[in-house]
């Protein structure tokens, strides 16, 4: 398969992620969609290594993971914060910090 | 054979991907995603890179998706509001989303990468594998690694903060 395949595939997964982003509500959700863009940048980074032949970009792909292992852990960290104080777990009601 | 496993493991990405925004319950959601790491696995196996291939499905579809589960269960799922801050943004986000797919799909394809249409050069057998990411990541990328760990550290402190139970909170 030619790497254009990958790159196809890897720009689809990221625009349905960003649509996940900005049709979903809740914020659980929404860390999921990220995971799915940050995956999407991932297979990109992989094909791209594989197209120039050298492994350093698999290695940037396993930095982009461990960043993306923070990001959950923060992220559901806030959410479980959000719960025990009883807000609404929707991005549409949490915007005291909106300008 | 190649192809076959391409297009099987990219409708499986596709699939979990579409399934984690359009199914209702978070749950469901969560498993859907799982049903997208694995293709995503595959996929980096078909591109020569079994490291990134074997952490995909022991830290992420283990487990991270572990720890999601745990939180949908937490919290439980619940349904959506249907309200929008926006009209009509559940119509012009996909609108947008296609937009961006062409935009990026013409900005990369056009673009004068000649080895994009071929299959990469041919790689010794040792491509990719635990040995060759972790020569990489304790020479070259020494700095990197480090200060992943220090972040992956952060975050945990982080985490804990976040989510302890305070006194004057339950108040």
């Amino acid at each position: 398969m030619s790497i254009e395949w990958y790159i196809v595939l890897s720009a689809l997964l990221f625009s349905t992620g960003a649509v996940g982003i900005l049709i979903r509500r809740s914020p659980l959700v929404i860390l999921l969609c990220l995971e799915l863009m940050l995956n999407a940048g991932n297979l990109a980074l992989v094909a791209f290594s594989r197209m120039v032949g050298n492994e350093e970009g698999q290695v940037f792909a396993v930095i982009v993971m461990v960043v993306a292992a923070c990001e959950v852990v923060v992220g559901l960290g806030l959410i479980v914060a959000i719960f025990r104080r009883r807000l609404p777990l929707n991005v549409d009601d949490l915007r005291e910090l909106r300008g | 054979m190649e192809e076959v496993l391409f297009f099987g493991s990219a409708i499986g990405a596709l699939g979990g991907a579409v399934g984690v925004i359009a199914l209702r319950n978070p749950f469901y959601s969560v498993l859907a995603l799982i049903v997208h790491l694995f293709s995503l696995a595959a996929l980096f196996l078909l591109l020569t890179s079994a490291f990134v291939a074997a952490a995909q499905v022991v830290v992420y579809a283990g487990a991270v998706m572990v720890l999601y589960v745990f939180v949908v269960a937490y919290v439980g799922g619940g349904g959506e509001s249907a309200w929008e801050p926006i009209p009509g943004q559940r119509f012009l986000a996909p609108l947008l989303g296609i937009a961006l797919f062409v935009e990026l799909s013409v900005a990369v394809l056009s673009s004068s990468l000649l080895a994009l249409g071929t299959d990469g050069p041919d790689v010794e057998a040792g491509f990719g594998d635990p040995a060759a990411i972790g020569t990489l990541m304790l020479e070259k990328f020494l700095l990197p690694f480090e200060a992943s760990s220090l972040l992956l550290l952060l975050a945990a402190v982080g985490a804990i903060v976040l989510a302890h139970r305070r006194r004057e909170a339950n108040a």
